[in-house]
């Protein structure tokens, strides 16, 4: 197939070809808001008119693929799998593009993606938590373990959400099931247009999810929530478990009348939250974290000025963009964060990583930043 | 292992100390095996985990780094930076499931060819010992 042909492909897939250049993307886009030079409009436009050096420029690779254009397009234009798909054809042609902490997390995902590898992944494991090999409900803990490898000098450690996580499953009284040799969901490498890994990756995940005989994965990742529930079901066809994020099984637990917060665990002071563009447009989860929050007692919600399906991304996504441009997006998002909150709550790995890194570069700005799950686990007096 | 395996070794070596000690090795003449690819850094602490991930990822057998001794670094504290890096990417590996053995530090100076060759032979007699990375799925040349 001739290259453009190809992009024709991509056009018509992603319906841009509906694009009346209203340019109200970019009058959205979080990026565009800190940086003129970017622009959705523009790169649509280029491709549309057949200027396919848009593929070799860094535009294509900034663009957060957030999601924030594709609710506001009155074309219906899939803007997010537009440029995710116009990625995997820079990649085809050999260009170069980089991606942030010089690529490690994309290497590990590479290495992941190999089936001869043996992982040793769940040392964040104590004691004091109860996990099966088998069982209804699985635990899908996705890079949390390497994150904390990598981003040990910003204070931040992910694997406590997933300790968090398997306690409040304890707490139910629900062993879930760890994958000791889980792999990477393979988002990022998605995202990146590297579609060969990610099935590599996602096969070998399904084969293992199989195995366990789950019926429900429950991750408190939002982007293997997306990845796990959407992309796996469009490559590999409906799978026979139930997706959920931890969010959701949280506020079903608490509905049911099954959780009920401490009292002695009290919070007492402003949070609010910042939803994650994964959890929140691509898939729609908006209330589900705030009911959590509205039954942790103490917890006295204050919203963002853009929150739901408005809310601005964390500033940068699958590792690829991280720059000028990002770090204004999360010094924005900070600054009015601690205007009218004491603690910043995310349903993120991933924007929590950002956003503590982001804290480091600002000075006087000293704001928690907490995962909505061990915010929960605090609030049933475990000790997070 | 099989017999007749040779490790592919992927060396960064910084520009003041190890390279020059690599030169050496070479203009006396010592004899070293010649499993090893040089990869001239300015500084040993330029290595990020990427660079030694990659070279895995890429099918590298073992990965060497090699720059000036403790107090010698060219730029002061480079070597020091290394070790960080190095402590931070054995800790990725463990997780991965790759043996730390394949990856080494080493403190070489530009006077030190001999030493370069010895370190070099003993890390192929190991490497051989350990047989091939796991990872063979794209094997680069």
């Amino acid at each position: 197939m001739s290259n453009r042909s190809s992009i024709d492909g991509i056009i018509e897939r992603s319906r841009a070809y509906n694009c009346v250049q209203c340019a109200k993307c970019s009058s959205v886009c979080p990026l565009s808001g800190v940086d003129e030079s970017f622009s959705p409009r523009l790169i649509a436009e280029k491709i549309l008119l057949g200027f396919d050096e848009i593929l070799y420029e860094k535009g294509l690779w900034t663009c957060l693929t957030c999601g924030a254009c594709d609710d506001k397009c009155p074309s219906d234009v899939d803007y997010r799998g537009f440029i995710r798909e116009l990625r995997g054809k820079s990649r085809q042609r050999e260009e170069v593009w980089k991606c942030a902490h010089g690529g490690v997390l994309q290497s590990l995902m590479r290495m992941m993606s190999d089936s001869a590898l043996k992982q040793d992944r769940v040392g964040w494991i104590t004691g004091d938590m109860k996990v099966a090999d088998k069982g209804e409900i699985l635990f899908f803990v996705g890079c949390l373990p390497y994150f904390d490898i990598i981003f040990e000098d910003f204070g931040v450690k992910s694997t406590d959400i997933a300790g968090s996580a398997v306690k409040i499953f304890n707490h139910l009284g629900v062993t879930p099931v760890v994958m000791q040799d889980e792999r990477c969901c393979g988002h990022d490498l998605l995202w990146s247009g590297d579609t060969e890994n990610f099935m590599r990756l996602a096969k070998n995940n399904l084969k293992q999810i199989k195995k366990t005989g789950a019926v429900k994965v429950v991750t408190s990742c939002p982007e293997c929530y997306r990845t796990l529930k959407l992309d796996y079901a469009e490559y590999f066809g409906e799978q026979d478990f139930e997706v959920l994020h931890f969010s959701e099984y949280l506020s079903d637990s608490i509905n049911r009348g099954e959780l009920v917060f401490n009292e002695a665990c009290r919070l007492n002071g402003r949070v609010t939250y910042q939803d994650p563009c994964r959890l929140g447009r691509h898939l729609g989860v908006y209330e589900q974290p705030r009911d959590v929050l509205g039954s942790i007692p103490g917890a006295c919600l204050g919203e963002l000025e853009l929150n739901r399906d408005r809310a601005v991304c964390c500033g940068s996504s699958c590792w690829i963009n991280c720059g000028q441009s990002s770090k204004e997006i999360q010094k924005r998002k900070l600054e009015e964060a601690k205007s009218i909150a004491d603690l910043l709550v995310t349903a993120c790995p991933k924007c929590q990583i950002h956003l503590k890194c982001a804290m480091g570069d600002l000075e006087g700005m000293d704001m928690d930043v907490v995962d909505l799950t061990v915010l929960a686990a605090r609030a049933l007096g475990y000790l997070v | 292992m099989t017999s007749g395996f040779e490790p592919r070794i992927v060396a960064f070596c910084c520009n003041w100390c190890a390279y020059a000690g690599a030169d050496l090795a070479g203009v006396s003449r010592f004899q070293y095996p010649s499993n090893i690819r040089i990869i001239r850094v300015m500084c040993s602490g330029r290595v990020e985990p990427s660079f030694i991930l990659n070279a895995f990822d890429l099918g590298a057998d073992g990965v060497l780094v090699a720059g000036c001794h403790k107090g010698d670094c060219h730029y002061l504290t480079g070597n020091d930076k290394a070790e960080g890096k190095i402590e931070q990417t054995r800790k990725l590996m463990d997780i991965l499931g790759l043996e730390q053995e394949r990856l080494r530090l080493e403190w070489i100076s530009a006077s030190e060819g001999l030493r370069f060759s010895e370190v070099m032979r003993e890390f192929v007699e190991e490497l051989k010992k350990r047989g091939p990375n796991p990872l063979k799925r794209k094997v680069v040349s």
